[in-house]
């Protein structure tokens, strides 16, 4: 281990954090001495893993938001499994994991016995991977949506089911590569047409605050974090968080791509407030999705001398169509080129 | 107070007088109008601070009051049959984490083919979810067993189902004494939680473990099991100087000093049992019955003991381990192991149908006479199986047999043959 780090400084309004420059006043939560530290260092989680990254972003802001005074229910996944090995734990929050497809109603229970006695300033968050939101714990997410119950719900989006070692999730994207859509056959890879959009399905509940994010843009999430905890009632938070092991992405590029999906297009940044998108994070340089798809081993199987391109031409479409839908570009719109040459540049420090 | 009451709303009462925090609801015959009578009880502020959640299933209804335990509210939920299945994943969550929360099951068959009415099927599936299982005779003891189930619950940290005859009991309108709410706050001290989600004080619930501590956790589970078959009978004796009146406990006999037969049995079938053990006592024959109240845990010695003067036993199931049998059977004979006593099994009053005191004459004057096969089945229409085992055999498409058996019984209109 070197004795020092070499310094690098970064502009503010880059692509990069850009923290050291600002006034300390408005640096992220996670740049702060006094964060929480919600979900603490030594847990198991795999190099470059967003989201552990997610998680505590997230929860250091909610803890920061509330005092303190915060519980956490979690679903069995990725996130439970490596932050909570017997005797040891992560979790410098009261925390419960209960079952795979219950946490929204776990969460929904403990504001239930907070209210009832009087203690309704700990607030709750329920978190869990795409497979325990989209999948099996949509039932009890939507009940918790449409009761209306104290909680702010977390979605750390990784888009498969990766602890049990890369299934295919309905928050897998088309062409992707999981362990049950290899790219064997006529059509490689997961299907398209299918995949439920979460943040939408939660807007369509009436509930009052629903917000996407990724792990590349702290002060965004944690904003978000804080906006959704001033509210009362369910709220509903989507944070793309990539995963390295089952993307099969390099560790150093787990923000990268988190980045990289938002200047595509791909995932549209955004934040409703009453049922309303009143903001969405504009696309500052326009890349074209295969700059994304080709750091993923996961979509391998579209480039190269037996590639698809028609299947790379379906997912721009998907971009292209999120990127009108959601009016993600302003009028000067950078070329992909400008973020190319940068990106560059990163890889031969 | 002494009423004539619908035994559900006598539960719904008892329950409100526990004073819950946290009551899921989600509707299932025969259970609802348990959990409508708390609505209105909620609704009209007569339960205070009392949270009650509609949820969108009886996954979330056990989910929600495993959060709400957690965090260390009074919880309370009221479930049969596929409800109580749907759950079954949470169930035995809500026992491995040491929750107390106390469910009422109204006893009701599984589908398919679907029924609603009475049986102990769905209870019995869930047999080693690690919750302590109780049973009431009558919608009194149905009533009290809840107050109990609660004291119960909190002293050990462990769920406590009680079951309910579905419609026999909770749709019958006798004279229940309802607890009185002074009473019970007597009796029931407030939920000091063992652990809580408090941020005051973070603690991990519900982390992962290995092989390396798995067994000691799950031996800790039946080791609480054990200390409930003391907490059980101290409980219900200590009910009993606060009540006046017996309730719950292990198990009762009734008439079996020097009873050669014994009769075993669980919930209200023991009314009709003992109208017929009335009845053959009368004309001489020493044959008695013992109400097994507590199934989970199963009181081993206790049973022992109460059968080990007996020459044979009968177990009247209501639920079918099908495959093997009894489902009770096979703990009783574990009971009763070593001893020369022979034990048989009588499956009755499956899916509702119903146990009359002349088809249990004439079962036990056969247990007394010796001419009971190890399985019976009370009242099976043979022919109608042979039948349809008949076509079965014929091979080609028979269609479910639900719909060929109402076929053949003229119930539904049908096609001729």
């Amino acid at each position: 281990m070197s004795g020092h780090q070499r310094v690098r400084f970064y502009q503010v309004g880059s692509h990069v954090v850009g923290n050291r420059l600002l006034d300390p006043g408005q640096r992220t939560v996670q740049a702060r001495t006094d964060r929480s530290n919600a979900i603490t260092s030594g847990h198991r989680a795999c190099r470059g893993c967003g989201e552990a990254l997610g998680a505590r972003y997230v929860l250091d802001a909610a803890m920061r938001a509330s005092g303190g005074q915060l519980v956490a229910a979690n679903a069995t996944g990725c996130l439970e499994v490596f932050s909570t090995p017997f005797p040891e734990s992560s979790w410098q929050l009261p925390w419960i994991h209960s079952l795979f497809g219950n946490a929204p109603a776990v969460a929904s229970g403990v504001a239930a016995a907070l209210r009832a006695k009087g203690r309704e300033d700990v607030r709750v968050i329920g978190q869990g991977g795409d497979g325990g939101t989209v999948d099996i714990g949509f039932g009890c997410l939507s009940g918790m949506f449409e009761r209306g119950d104290d909680v702010l719900y977390v979605c750390y989006d990784n888009e498969a089911y990766m602890n049990t070692g890369v299934q295919r999730s309905g928050a897998t994207p088309p062409a992707a590569r999981t362990a049950n859509t290899k790219p064997i056959g006529k059509h490689p890879g997961n299907a398209f047409g299918q995949g439920k959009d979460m943040p939408r399905i939660a807007l369509a509940h009436g509930v009052p605050y629903v917000a996407t994010a990724t792990v590349a843009d702290p002060h965004d999430l944690e904003r978000k974090v804080e906006a959704a905890m001033e509210v009362r009632g369910a709220r509903y938070l989507h944070v793309f968080v990539p995963c390295p092991l089952g993307w099969g992405s390099e560790a150093k590029d787990t923000i990268k791509l988190a980045r990289l999906v938002v200047e595509t297009g791909l995932f549209p940044v955004f934040e409703a407030v009453d049922g309303e998108v009143r903001e969405v994070t504009k696309i500052r340089h326009r890349a074209p999705v295969e700059e994304y798809l080709k750091l993923q081993r996961r979509y391998a199987h579209l480039f190269g001398p037996d590639g698809h391109p028609e299947i790379v031409a379906r997912i721009q479409a998907i971009a292209d169509r999120n990127i009108e839908r959601y009016g993600l570009l302003d009028g000067d719109v950078s070329s992909s080129h400008g973020y190319a040459e940068e990106s560059r540049h990163e890889e031969g420090e | 107070m002494l009423k004539q009451t619908e035994g559900s709303a006598a539960v719904a009462e008892t329950v409100a007088a526990c004073r819950p925090e946290v009551v899921c609801a989600y509707p299932i015959s025969p259970q609802t109008h348990i959990v409508e009578g708390i609505s209105d009880l909620v609704r009209a502020g007569e339960l205070e601070r009392c949270e009650y959640v509609t949820v969108e299933s009886e996954f979330a209804a056990m989910s929600v009051c495993i959060g709400a335990s957690a965090a260390g509210a009074r919880a309370y939920t009221a479930t049969a049959s596929q409800g109580l299945l749907y759950m079954a994943e949470a169930l035995y969550n809500a026992s491995g984490l040491g929750l107390p929360i106390v469910m009422t099951v109204a006893n009701r068959a599984i589908g398919a083919p679907i029924n609603i009415w009475n049986d102990h099927s769905d209870t019995m599936s869930q047999r080693d979810c690690g919750w302590i299982q109780l049973y009431a005779e009558t919608n009194q003891e149905a009533a009290d067993l809840h107050v109990q189930a609660f004291r119960i619950a909190e002293r050990l940290s462990l769920p406590v189902l009680v079951c309910m005859d579905g419609f026999v009991l909770t749709h019958a309108h006798e004279r229940v004494d309802v607890p009185e709410r002074e009473a019970v706050d007597a009796f029931l001290p407030r939920f000091e939680p063992a652990q809580a989600l408090d941020p005051a004080e973070p603690v991990t619930i519900g982390a992962m473990v290995g092989p390396e501590a798995y067994a000691e956790v799950k031996y800790l589970a039946h080791a609480k099991q054990l200390q409930a078959l003391d907490a059980i009978p101290e409980v219900a004796a200590e009910f009993e100087s606060a009540f006046g009146r017996p309730s719950g406990g292990l198990l009762r006999g009734y008439r079996t000093e020097d009873a050669e037969t014994v009769v075993v049995a669980l919930g209200s079938v023991l009314g009709t049992i003992e109208d017929t053990v009335d009845a053959m006592r009368e004309d001489g024959v020493a044959i008695g019955a013992l109400a097994l109240k507590s199934f989970r845990p199963f009181p081993v010695e206790e049973v022992r003991a109460a059968l080990a003067g007996a020459k044979r036993v009968l177990v009247v199931e209501k639920a079918l381990a099908v495959g093997i049998g009894g489902i009770v059977s096979a703990d009783l004979r574990m009971a009763l192991a070593g001893l020369e006593v022979r034990c048989d099994t009588a499956i009755a009053g499956l899916g509702g149908r119903p146990i009359t005191g002349e088809a249990l004459r004439g079962l036990f004057e056969d247990a007394v006479a010796g001419r009971l096969r190890p399985l019976t089945f009370l009242d099976m229409d043979w022919e109608r199986v042979e039948a349809e085992l008949r076509r079965l055999g014929e091979g080609g498409r028979s269609g479910p047999h639900a719909e060929n058996i109402l076929r053949e019984a003229g119930i539904v209109a049908g096609r001729s043959h």
